[in-house]
Order: C-alpha cells, then sequence, then structure tokens
C-alpha cells in the first residue's frame, strides 16, 4: 500500500486549487511548517496571513475575510483549531453560516511527542455540537485531497480533521469525494464496522483477519461526521448481527455517539473501540500510543467477535 | 472635509430620533441595554448619516464602507439607524426581541439587512473587522471598515490580539471607535477591572491615537476625516462617553446597562426626545 501524508497533502492541494481560485486565502497561528500552510505561503504571499500564536482572532480574521468574499483556510493543530476557539466558531463563523474552513491538523494522538496539550481527542465532539458546521475526517491523502476540493465548493463552514503521520492509501481512486456520503470500503455480511480517520486501516486489517476465522466485516469510511445521513448509517448496519465504531477520539461525542444514537432502539449489538474518557500521553511512537489506548486492529477483532455472538 | 454647522444640527437631531427609538423600542417593564445604546447614539449618527459611504437598496455593495458593532448588546442603536435609513421597514422596530423576529438581542447578519456580522459574544468584532480590511487591502478597494468597541469589552485578550494584526499588517482603512462610557454591567470600570490607559495602550500597539468628545458631532466628525489620513497605521477614536448619555435617570447607572424603566420613567424618556 503506497503511503502518504494527509498534511504534505492538504498543503499541496490548497496551493493547487489557490492556483485555480483566487478568492482562497490562508491563515496560520505559527505552526505553517507542520500544517503544511507554509506551502501556500511561498507561492501566494498576498493570500497568506501570519496571525501570530492567537487562534481566537485567526478565527475572527478569517470570518472578516470571508464575509469580504475571500474562502478562509484557517490552520492549527485540532486542539487549538477546534477547542481554544470554540465561542469564536459559535458565534463569527457558525450563527451566520461564514464561509470558513478550519483545519484541525495534528488530530487525535497523532502527535505522539507532545502529550495531551497537544493531542486532540474531543474536536469531532466539539464542532458536531455546534449547528451549521460540517465536519470531515479523511481516511487517508487521496481523500484528503478530493475532500479540500469539496470544501472549496461548499459554501459555509467546514471543519476538517488532519493526521500527522504517513498513511495507507484506501480510498478508491477513482471515486468522486462527496460531503455527507459514506464508503464501503470492505463488503461483509457478519459485522458492520463504522470507521474513521486511521482507524479505517485497522479495521480493514481486522477484516482480514476475521475473515480467517469466518466473520465477514463490512467496513464503512465515516469521513463525514456531520450532517450525518440517519437512514444511510441503518441501511449500512442492516443485515449484519452486530455494530462496531472505531475513532480516533474520545468515546464522548464522537462517532460512537453518533452511530448508538442513530441505532437506538434497535436490537443490534454495538461495540465502540475510542479513547475512554482520559487525556492522551507523550510516546516515542505513534503505534505504541494507539496500542496503549486501545485503537488497534486487535480491539477492533475483539469488539467484532464480541457483538458477533 | 469640514462639517458644515446645518450638518451638525442635522445629526444632532439624528442623535435625538436614534435615543428616542432607543426607548420606545426597550418599552416600560422590560429589560433592555439603554445606557450602552444611548452612548453611542451620536458616534452612529455621524457613521451612517456622514460619514459612510453605504446604500440601503444594496446593503451588500462591495464598495460599502463596512460598520461593526462589536459592543453587540448596543445593536438598538444601529437597528434605529438601520431602520431610519431604510434597510428595513420602521415598524419592524416594534418587534425587537419577539419570537422570529429580525431583531434579535444581539445582532445578526443572516436576519437584518445592513448587519455585517454576528457580534455581542465580546470581543470578536475588532478580528472581524481586521479581516475585512485585510480583504479590502488584496482587492485594493477603497472602502474603510469601522468597528465600535466597549471600554469594559477590551478587558478581552483577543482585542488585543487584533490590534496587533491591525498594526502588523498596517491596516490603514480600520477605524475603532472606543465608547468610553466608563461603567459596565455590574458598575464603574475602574473599580471593577480598569482597561486604563487607553490612549497610551493603543499607541503602544502602533495605533494612531486620538481623543475626542463621543457626544460632540463636529468632533467625532473630525476625528474620523483625520482618520482618512493617515496612512501605513490603523486609527483609534478613543470617545469619552456617558452611559445613557441624554436619559438623566440612566446617566452613567450601571442599573441601565440592561435596566428595566418603570412606565414613567419610560413616558419621562420618551418626552425628552420627541420632535
Amino acid at each position: 500500500m503506497a503511503m502518504q501524508n494527509c498534511r504534505k497533502v492538504y498543503g499541496e492541494t490548497l496551493v493547487e486549487l489557490g492556483r485555480e481560485n483566487e478568492r482562497i486565502v490562508a491563515l496560520d497561528a505559527d505552526l505553517s511548517k507542520s500544517t503544511m500552510t507554509r506551502l501556500f505561503q511561498q507561492e501566494f504571499p498576498y493570500r497568506f496571513f501570519e496571525m501570530g500564536i492567537g487562534e481566537q482572532n485567526m478565527i475572527s480574521t478569517a470570518v472578516g475575510l470571508a464575509l469580504s468574499g475571500k474562502i478562509a483556510f484557517v490552520n492549527s493543530f485540532a486542539v487549538f483549531a477546534a477547542g481554544r476557539p470554540y465561542d469564536q466558531i459559535r458565534v463569527s463563523v457558525c450563527i451566520g453560516k461564514v464561509n470558513v474552513k478550519i483545519i484541525g491538523s495534528s488530530c487525535g494522538i497523532s502527535d505522539f511527542g507532545d502529550g495531551a496539550t497537544h493531542q486532540g481527542i474531543e474536536d469531532i465532539a466539539i464542532m458536531r455540537a455546534i449547528p451549521n458546521m460540517t465536519v470531515l475526517s479523511p481516511v487517508d491523502g487521496i481523500e484528503t485531497r478530493k475532500m479540500v476540493k469539496a470544501a472549496v465548493e461548499y459554501d459555509g463552514p467546514v471543519y476538517i480533521r488532519i493526521n500527522r503521520n504517513e498513511m495507507p492509501d484506501v480510498f478508491p481512486e477513482d471515486k468522486e469525494f462527496k460531503i455527507g456520503k459514506y464508503y464501503v470500503i470492505r463488503e461483509g455480511k457478519d459485522v458492520t464496522i463504522f470507521a474513521t480517520g486511521y482507524m479505517v486501516f485497522k479495521a480493514l486489517r481486522a477484516a482480514q483477519a476475521l475473515e480467517k476465522e469466518g466473520i465477514s466485516l463490512r467496513v464503512v469510511n465515516v469521513s463525514t461526521l456531520k450532517p450525518i445521513d440517519e437512514e444511510a448509517i441503518k441501511e449500512l448496519a442492516s443485515g449484519v448481527k452486530g455494530i462496531v465504531t472505531a475513532e480516533e477520539h474520545s468515546i464522548i461525542g464522537g462517532l460512537a455517539s453518533a452511530i448508538t444514537f442513530i441505532l437506538r432502539g434497535q436490537a443490534v449489538p454495538i461495540e465502540a473501540v475510542a479513547i475512554r474518557d482520559c487525556f492522551g500521553q507523550s510516546a516515542l511512537n505513534y503505534e505504541q500510543l494507539l496500542e496503549h489506548y486501545g485503537l488497534t486492529d486487535t480491539a477492533i477483532i475483539e469488539a467484532a467477535k464480541k457483538v458477533f455472538k | 472635509m469640514s462639517i458644515s454647522d446645518e450638518k451638525v444640527v442635522q445629526l444632532e437631531k439624528i442623535a435625538r430620533k436614534l435615543r428616542f427609538d432607543i426607548v420606545t423600542m426597550i418599552g416600560a417593564g422590560k429589560p433592555g441595554h439603554l445606557g450602552g445604546s444611548c452612548s453611542i447614539a451620536e458616534i452612529v449618527a455621524v457613521l451612517y448619516f456622514h460619514k459612510m459611504h453605504h446604500d440601503p437598496e444594496n446593503p451588500k455593495w462591495p464598495d460599502r464602507d463596512r460598520f461593526l458593532l462589536s459592543k453587540g448588546h448596543a445593536a438598538l442603536t444601529q437597528y434605529a439607524a438601520l431602520a431610519e435609513l431604510g434597510y428595513f421597514h420602521k415598524e419592524i422596530l416594534n418587534t425587537l426581541k419577539e419570537l422570529g423576529t429580525i431583531l434579535q438581542g444581539h445582532p445578526e447578519m443572516l436576519r437584518v439587512p445592513g448587519i455585517e456580522a454576528n457580534t455581542g459574544s465580546l470581543g470578536q468584532g475588532l478580528s472581524i473587522a481586521c479581516g475585512m480590511a485585510m480583504a479590502g487591502k488584496i482587492d485594493k478597494k477603497d472602502y474603510r471598515v469601522y468597528c465600535i468597541l466597549g471600554d469594559g469589552e477590551i478587558a478581552e485578550g483577543q482585542i488585543w490580539e487584533a490590534s496587533m494584526t491591525a498594526a502588523f499588517y498596517k491596516l490603514d482603512n480600520l477605524v475603532a471607535i472606543l465608547d468610553k462610557n466608563g461603567v459596565q454591567a455590574t458598575g464603574p470600570i475602574v473599580e471593577r477591572y480598569d482597561t486604563n490607559p487607553h490612549p497610551d495602550k493603543w499607541k503602544a500597539f502602533g495605533w494612531a491615537v486620538s481623543e475626542i468628545d463621543g457626544h460632540d458631532i463636529r468632533q467625532i466628525a473630525e476625528a474620523l476625516d483625520n482618520a482618512d489620513r493617515i496612512k501605513g497605521r490603523p486609527v483609534m477614536i478613543v470617545a469619552n462617553t456617558v452611559k445613557g448619555k441624554g436619559v438623566p435617570f440612566a446617566e452613567g447607572k450601571a442599573d441601565f446597562h440592561h435596566g428595566i424603566m418603570t412606565e414613567e420613567q419610560y413616558q419621562t424618556a420618551r418626552a425628552l426626545f420627541e420632535d
């Protein structure tokens, strides 16, 4: 499987789109070397704004740009992009449905070295709770590229969470990305797993292992976390013996919350693979940290077996 | 451009009319932001009826000057001005805060023609104004952005983030006006959380600063004209005002930040501003 870094793909895509569309501007809070908006800065210095280390002002400034016809991409780590300026996103961006795109980079625990302060594990919950916000989470570089393009075409607030590390290509290159559409990455008939981000790849690995044990796993890439198409989710959850959700996010307010709510009242067992209402911590590598918090293919296999019984 | 005596008289009359509408909108027996709305009546009158280029028939005219009320709780003054100018029908003023009305307790851009952004969660308007001024620079437009701040509001840290943005990006198409009425919701600002000294702070942050009597039409107009000539720096006009200005029982009173007028007070206040 080819590997790509979503941050790099995002940075390159923004430049490509910036060449076609002069309305695109980018703002960053001293993380452009990491969020990769420095690529945009190099090509379009007059459409890039370094906003200092001040995320709240950055969001509202982007609102002013957007209200003057710009498509404003605001960039920081997920914690600082979604958490710190919560009220600015709520009031200046979302009540008025302003055309601001917020990029939460180094999401989840993908910034493994920096510890709890820098690990964005509640961003989906926070962003989903705000009316008018669209919340996206790409599975890989291929989807990132398509998703950023879709965000430009969509008129309104969008939040995209981007993983820090290299991720294997999973999304079909020939498929169009549409906000609100779910993608069955692997067909299966016994258990459906709804996964997002890097956990989709983990689910695929789990599916291979489960196949050998006679359990067929349907892997669904939920890259749009809001708005959620309830009927589509119910359809994908039908005809199986159990449901699993998997996300690199807190178990509160993210994919597990969304799916269990939609499937309420249905007699189908559900298990969630997610971070259990606790903060992250530093580790020397990403996989070690994922394992520590139970975000592994093994955990998915166990969950699938549990609901399949 | 100096302002004529006739124009001054006309704008004074408009400020009286704005106050009449503010009082009428609030009514008797209901809470409303009387104090902070009355303190900006002259500033709003000069901006909307004299200084700014705008078109009530075409609120989204791309070359219009922008007005942002960062202290969004004083929306009553802006609503009164917009109605007077014909942005929406005057009768709508009678629907303030009613369920389903366009006139929310704090201004909403998707509901009211002429409202540029959603403000009222304090501290955000100046940043939005910066973004609009930056867009004006990118697009080489001549429009100017005006933003009214409260002196209580500037305790919000985001204001100072925005003040650095305005100076760093040399936003000389941005003019901020500080409504220095000295009183916040719970009492005098200096006794609670002193945000002084205002001119010195803004100067230190790289702004061109002037200080005026915020109820003197001529001083307001001249300060705004002077701002047109400043290059390479944003402009701050510190406007010394009186909270509740013009309504004797409310002047300088924190109780009328968001106070309730008795029927008697209501009638007294209306009579003061009636033609």
